[in-house]
């Protein structure tokens, strides 16, 4: 058997247009070997739910910066809980209070990265604690 | 079955699953596509190639709203390339789709060639029989578009589109490479731009100074003129004029009877690649496995013997009939 290959998708929830994080994300997990579905700007949490599902994704990692993390973070995983898919991990990226962390982890986010965090930490993370589902 | 029947009611969860488990080589799977290939021949399948840029995912895009407003439910399988390097594959055709992510009668599926030349990835093949199982009426396969010479997309198409876009020198070039004989339907993406109608002159001279039987079939490819897709009017009519046309092409496959060709090409194409994985592959990984590989090798670089020999050897092992 051909070996398991990871799946991330990378996607932007909510109205911030700023996207060169989630490319510079997109392009360093692709050179961890990952494969890497990016979405583009402007998702709603339908959306990315939809399409994780469509994609068969191990793992949704969500670049915000507009602020509205405490909404849309929760707002996808519960829309992939929705849809029968509560196995596909969740975790996030962007400018986000310390005082949120705790919050985002209850409700079902896995991990927090803020902008001090590297790259090689981010893909260290995920070979660590995501494995292609079986 | 129980997949089967998942998949047989659209369940998308489990068809995506299934899609991942043949890229990657679970041999589970395989025996659920046992299941799924008597019912699969209803789709209809459409191949979209081109360079890079040329506008593909753009076109898919517009092809999928066309074909919703006509009551059809679409399957989009898009393929992109895995970096030689490092196996990763960043696949992005998505991004031109998403507004039909909500939509149910819509299933789109990035796949990465994953070392596979000729355009396309290994498991497209058993991933259109998926979508087809699941009652996908139309499949759009885009190609990866790397200018090489893609044709392995005609082995899984009814109707293959050829992109090209004005202002690019080396377009003309690429039919001649061999695109060209693949082409059911020519579009002239982005016609907005200058050089369109010397492209058009350009393709129509091509098609002109081909040997006569390349159309006796009765069929010359059209040409479509494909408008900005940043302009929705002109860009909307473009995409009804060219999924008439995909109709139309459909139509003369089946009015005079080319379509069992077409499915015939697929089934001889199919038969192929499975010896090739039960067969071949098998024998190779084993041999690799257990380093015997290695020892013949170096036999062969000291020419004790020579690779006719060896393989013939191996053939007598591994196959019982002999060949
Ligand atoms: N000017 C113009 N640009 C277009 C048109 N269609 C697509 N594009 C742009 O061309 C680029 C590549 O499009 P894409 O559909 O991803 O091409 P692909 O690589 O062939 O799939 C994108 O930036 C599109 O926005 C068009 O009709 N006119
Ligand atoms: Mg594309």
């Amino acid at each position: 058997m051909a070996e398991r290959k990871l799946r991330v998708m990378v996607a932007k929830p909510g109205l911030d247009g700023h996207d060169r994080g989630a490319r510079v994300l997109a392009r360093c997990f692709r050179d961890a070997g990952f494969e890497v579905i990016y979405t583009g700007c402007h998702q709603t949490p339908e959306q990315i739910a939809a399409a994780a599902i469509q994609e068969d994704v191990d793992l949704v990692g969500l670049s915000c910066l507009s602020g509205a993390h405490r909404y849309l973070f929760p707002a996808v995983k519960k829309q992939l809980v929705e849809r029968g898919a509560d196995d596909i991990m969740v975790i996030g990226g962007g400018i986000i209070p310390d005082q949120d962390f705790q919050y985002l982890y209850d409700n079902g986010i896995k991990a927090i990265f803020t902008p001090g965090a590297t790259l090689d930490s981010i893909v260290e993370w995920i070979n660590n604690n995501v494995k292609p589902r079986e | 079955m129980e997949k089967v029947k998942k998949i047989k009611a659209g369940d998308v969860r489990t068809a995506s699953r299934l899609i991942r488990n043949l890229e990657d080589g679970v041999k589970e799977a395989r025996s659920t596509i046992k299941h799924l290939f008597p019912l699969t021949g209803k789709a209809q399948v459409v191949g979209i190639t081109g360079s890079p840029g040329a506008g593909k995912s753009t076109l898919v895009d517009g092809l999928v709203e066309q074909f919703r407003k006509r009551g059809k439910t679409v399957g989009v399988l898009a393929v992109d390339p895995t970096s030689p390097f490092t196996g990763g594959a960043i696949l992005g055709d998505r991004i031109r789709m998403q507004r039909h992510a909500e939509d149910s009668g819509v299933f789109v599926r990035s796949l990465a060639t994953r070392g596979a030349l000729g355009g396309l990835a290994k498991a497209v093949g058993d991933a259109i029989h998926v979508m087809d199982v699941m009652g996908m009426d139309v499949i759009l396969v885009e190609t990866v578009g790397t200018g090489q010479q893609e044709v392995d997309i005609i082995n899984h198409s009814h109707t293959v589109l050829v992109v090209l876009i004005p202002g690019m020198g080396d377009e003309i070039q690429a039919i001649k490479a061999g695109i060209m004989e693949i082409a059911d339907v020519f579009v002239i993406n982005k016609a907005d731009r200058e050089g369109s109608s010397k492209l058009r002159r350009e393709i129509m001279a091509m098609l002109d100074m081909a040997p006569p039987e390349t159309f006796a079939s009765g069929w010359r490819p059209p040409i479509v003129r494909v408008e900005n897709a940043f302009e929705p009017d002109s860009f909307g009519k473009s995409m009804e004029e060219l999924t008439d046309t995909i109709a139309k092409h459909h139509e003369h496959l089946v009015a005079k009877d080319l379509l069992g060709s077409r499915i015939r090409r697929k089934a001889a194409v199919e038969l192929h690649e499975a010896i090739r994985s039960c067969v071949l592959e098998p024998i190779l990984n084993h041999l690799v496995a257990e380093g015997e590989i290695e020892g013949m090798i170096q036999k062969l670089m000291d020419k004790k013997t020579d690779p006719y020999t060896l393989a013939e050897e191996v053939a007598r092992r591994f196959l019982k009939e002999g060949v």
